[in-house]
């Protein structure tokens, strides 16, 4: 008993055919988009998170069959082409990351974190990144990477 | 990891859920925000046979003031409910209990219905409902009814809401002049459930003593707990600090949990309920 579904994904249509059970987060990467890592697959670790309408969601704690008509963000549309966007960059630059399976996560949630606070203070940021798991970096050169890409947007902006 | 297989329903108004769960109440589950029952579902933990996901019911998501009471939609997402300017303004127990829920990617899709129904004793929002006197509206094909959260709240994760039943609004009462609320809780984690917290309003008479008290624990029974003790301490008091430490140790004697961490809990709640109590008189000295 599948449905037909059609989820807007970084601009693009994908059409699909689902059951009711297929979970946001395996319809995405089935798509091919495999940005998007699944880590505790029951909402606690933040790895799947994308946005939906520019909110940060764990797609794991979502059917496809709900993103039906609407628009899904990953991690795949924030740089373009090789042109990384500030977060990546300032992730980058900071030493953020270490393995990396976590990143696409944390990228996503403080995208829309920085839209609704675009210069936040460390406790804010610290708050921010509390819903998303690292095992490996730990959380310190996160912050750092927050606050340069908020710089950098800031700029940008204005 | 992955749901076992269920049908699934998508009803768009309140009319074609409720007749969805009149056909199927007994084998089917709501779906609100899914941010409880999808890991239960992912575990297996739950195995319903059907699904009525209640998400796309837009006439259940609104937030709003009428005659002086606010109106929450069953479907309200929670960050909807911690970004309101009315919310903050006039009700900003419910504001603040909100960002405690989680975290952003949580309240993003979380409703304040699903946490309701869902029942949690350590759920930051029944127990601020139940402290701010929140009514609870209920229907199905054989009528509406309205319930108090005593009424509701039955038990761990149980409410008295009948298969056939869908959760559709909460009503809270105005605050009155000079009243002041407060949540404070204590989790391992940040965004993790609480192991003990209190939600508390007070309310001064004009000569600034104290002419009713809410004292609810979080996490500490079965269901929101009503430190019904302690509040009547309170009644006609002023607030000084050392009455409001005595509250908070009648409030935590209420304590219904047992087992190796009940002298833990129970100092924790005593020492939460106290902060709670003295943030919520400041709050209202303050209050217009």
């Amino acid at each position: 008993m599948t449905r037909s579904i059609a989820v807007t994904i970084n601009g693009r249509i994908h059409r699909g055919e689902v059951e009711p059970r297929t979970l946001l987060s395996d319809f995405i990467r089935a798509e091919g988009l495999t940005g998007t890592n699944i880590g505790c697959e029951h909402g606690v670790c933040g790895a799947c998170t994308v946005q939906l309408d520019e909110e940060p969601v764990r797609s794991c704690l979502m059917l496809a069959v709900q993103a039906d008509r609407r628009a899904v963000r990953t991690v795949e549309a924030l740089a373009l082409g090789d042109d990384l966007h500030p977060l990546q960059r300032a992730f980058q630059d900071a030493h953020a990351l270490q393995c990396g399976f976590c990143t696409p996560g944390f990228l996503m949630s403080l995208d829309a974190f920085l839209r609704r606070r675009p210069d936040p203070d460390d406790e804010e940021i610290r708050e921010a990144l509390a819903g998303n798991l690292c095992r490996c970096t730990g959380y310190v050169t996160m912050v750092e990477a927050v606050q340069a890409a908020a710089k950098a947007l800031g700029g940008a902006a204005g | 990891m992955k749901p076992a297989p269920f049908a699934y329903e998508e009803p768009r108004s309140v009319e074609e859920a409720l007749d969805l769960l009149a056909r199927y109440g007994d084998e089917a589950k709501v779906l609100a925000g899914g941010q409880s029952l999808i890991p239960l579902l992912n575990f297996r933990l739950a195995r319903p046979e059907r699904l009525v996901d209640v998400n796309r019911i837009d006439e259940l998501s609104y937030v709003h003031r009428e005659d002086g009471k606010l109106h929450i939609g069953a479907v309200t997402r929670m960050a909807t409910l911690e970004h309101s300017p009315l919310v903050a303004a006039r009700w900003p127990l419910l504001a603040e209990s909100a960002r405690l829920v989680g975290h952003p990617q949580i309240r993003s899709r979380g409703t304040v219905g699903g946490s309701v129904a869902h029942a949690d004793p350590a759920a930051e929002l029944p127990a601020a409902l139940t402290a701010l006197g929140a009514s609870f509206q209920a229907r199905s094909q054989r009528g509406s009814r309205t319930l108090a959260a005593e009424e509701l709240f039955v038990t761990h994760l149980t409410t008295a809401l009948e298969p056939d039943e869908l959760l559709v609004e909460i009503t809270v009462p105005p605050l009155p002049p000079r009243a002041g609320g407060a949540v404070v809780e204590h989790a391992r984690v940040h965004g993790d459930f609480a192991l003990g917290g209190a939600s508390v309003l007070v309310v001064l008479a004009e000569d600034g003593t104290c002419s009713r008290a809410s004292i609810v624990l979080l996490a500490a029974a079965p269901t929101p707990l009503r430190a019904v003790a302690a509040e009547e301490a309170l009644a006609g008091t002023g607030l000084a600090e050392a009455e409001l430490a005595e509250a908070a140790e009648l409030g935590a004697e209420e304590l219904d949990v047992s087992g190796s961490q009940r002298a833990h809990r129970r100092a924790l709640a005593a020492e939460l309920t106290r902060r709670a109590l003295v943030l919520a008189a400041e709050r209202a000295r303050a209050a217009p």
